[in-house]
């Protein structure tokens, strides 16, 4: 880690790589793991040479719920972990398919949603949806 | 790790305000089971020199608690590690009796969110990396495992609800249970979805509710009106805060807190008497079977079959209805310890199993998170 004192942080490079509607990840030169979330050590080694690099985009579902509000507060959707082909795992959802057919082992590919407040990264099933 | 074993004894319980207290604050509620503790062990508050408590409604909760009842005490202890604090206390005030750095601890918690918000209160800001997805928060994190637990050992629907079934049955034979009404694994199935697998039959209560306990040195404790509760061992563990960090979503730390806490007690699973596992979801009771090796890991569902941890089943598992149905201030740690000690003494009614000498509490925090594990036993286990 560079003895500068300022940022951007891991966690702030993270959410202005998703802002330019790129979704990276980080990986450490030490280990050759990757790590997510992001974070200033890799939490597999403890070393702080960490490097970004744009994610593959490609995952598998790990877990999977559907969670059914009431209409105002959202009504239902999907919430998964993703196993993404780096090795690390995210919370996220799969879009583009009805939340309850969201099965464990389905490939699915990421997207930067920029609809939103805020950007984030949802899936959608691989080779297919719409 | 041997040293700490029968050194300490839980040598007082209360609880108070257990389901709806409407119209008490926190520490009024938490003050009431604290004298009935009190009293049990025949101690006033002044004899207290160590305070620890955990509060979800604010920080520093022992500060404010012994404040409250007027304490200066010589060790004082906040921890907040989600709903194993308590029992992470014990082990906390183990260590300080046993170096000299306090004689006679009590243990206290409290919520009134029953009352006050109706919904299960959050301690913890949103993580970034989740709530965008806007998980409902426990009960997603759980019903994630679930959905793996589901994948790879073929655990149905049916037998979480078989959990839920059981713990109510013990809350009909437990008069402080706030759901006692018969409850049917159809009733369970088609009760309101949240989080799919997951009803709201497969989640634990939202009650006001408090309970404490004071620890002392096992050779104090031999003084005291009531048969001690020797804590024989004690372990935590925790491996993740966040459900998308816990390495396998099928294994919890209660592996690792279950298996030290039995080395040290010098116990294997098969002697329990009674067990009091932390039930915030059906899949809990379910996981920690099977890490706390009461059966082989994905066996966890058909163990609970046919009404096995129920009344009159193999093995009495949350005998005073849990999580699920007795009460669920927030934090539950606490009453799997007072249900564990009230079973060692012969004090649990219509519930209680004959000859209970060794018996199993064991807590759990965050979502799957923190896993404390308590082996308490009466004298005769000493
Ligand atoms: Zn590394």
């Amino acid at each position: 880690m560079s003895d500068a004192i300022a940022g951007p942080g891991a966690e702030q490079t993270y959410f202005d790589h998703l802002a330019e509607g790129e979704f990276h990840i980080q990986h450490c030169t030490a280990c050759h793991k990757a790590v997510f979330y992001p974070r200033a050590v890799c939490p597999h080694c403890g070393s702080d040479a960490l490097e970004w690099r744009q994610a593959s985009g490609d995952g598998v579902v790990y877990a999977t719920s559907v969670v059914r509000q009431r209409p105002e507060k959202g009504g239902v959707y999907n919430v998964a972990l993703i196993d993404l082909a780096e090795g690390a795992r995210m919370m996220s959802r799969v879009e583009g398919i009805a939340p309850e057919k969201v099965t464990i082992g389905m490939a699915v590919r990421a997207e930067v949603d920029r609809s939103g407040d805020a950007p984030l990264v949802v899936f959608r099933p691989a080779g297919g949806g719409s | 790790m041997t040293g700490l074993r029968g050194k300490s004894a839980i040598v007082g319980v209360g609880t108070y305000g257990l389901g709806e207290a409407p119209g008490l604050s926190e520490y009024e509620i938490m003050t009431g089971a604290i004298e009935r503790a009190l009293g049990e062990a025949g101690l006033r508050a002044k004899d207290v020199d160590a305070v620890f408590c955990t509060s979800m409604q604010q920080n520093m909760g022992s500060l404010t608690l012994a404040e409250y009842l007027g304490i200066q005490p010589r060790f004082s202890d906040s921890t907040v590690i989600g709903g194993s604090s308590n029992l992470a206390q014990v082990l906390i005030a183990m260590m300080a009796i046993e170096t000299g750095v306090c004689e006679t601890a009590l243990i206290a918690y409290a919520s009134n969110q029953r009352s006050t918000s109706g919904r299960l209160v959050s301690s913890s800001k949103p993580d970034p990396y989740e709530a965008p997805y806007n998980p409902r928060q426990p009960i997603t994190s759980y019903a994630l495992s679930a959905s793996r637990h589901m994948h790879e050992f073929g655990t149905t629907r049916e037998q979480f609800a078989e959990v839920a079934v059981a713990a109510r049955a013990w809350a009909a034979m437990n008069p402080e249970a706030f759901m006692r009404d018969p409850l049917t694994i159809e009733d369970v199935l088609s009760a309101r979805p949240i989080s799919d697998p997951f009803t709201v039959r497969d989640c634990c209560l939202v009650t006001d509710g408090a309970g404490a306990l004071v620890v002392t040195s096992a050779a104090r404790a031999k003084d005291m009106p009531k048969p001690a509760a020797y804590v024989l061992g004690a372990a935590m563990a925790h491996w993740h805060r966040y459900i998308a960090n816990m390495p396998d979503l099928t294994v919890t730390a209660a592996s690792e807190s279950g298996a030290r806490a039995y080395e040290m007690a010098g116990v294997k699973p098969s002697d329990f008497d009674v067990v009091e596992v932390y039930d915030a979801f059906t899949i809990n009771t379910i996981m920690f079977l099977e890490d706390l090796g009461f059966c082989p890991k994905g066996e966890g569902g058909r163990f609970v079959e046919d009404g096995a941890i129920a009344p009159g089943g193999t093995l009495p598992v949350n005998t005073n209805g849990g999580g699920l149905s007795c009460c669920h201030p927030g934090m539950y740690g606490m009453f799997p310890v007072i249900e564990t000690v009230r079973q060692l003494r012969g004090e649990a009614g219509d519930r209680q199993i004959d000859g209970a000498a060794l018996g199993l509490a064991h807590g759990n925090g965050g979502v799957f998170s923190s896993q404390v594990s308590l082996v308490l036993g009466t004298q005769a286990t000493l």
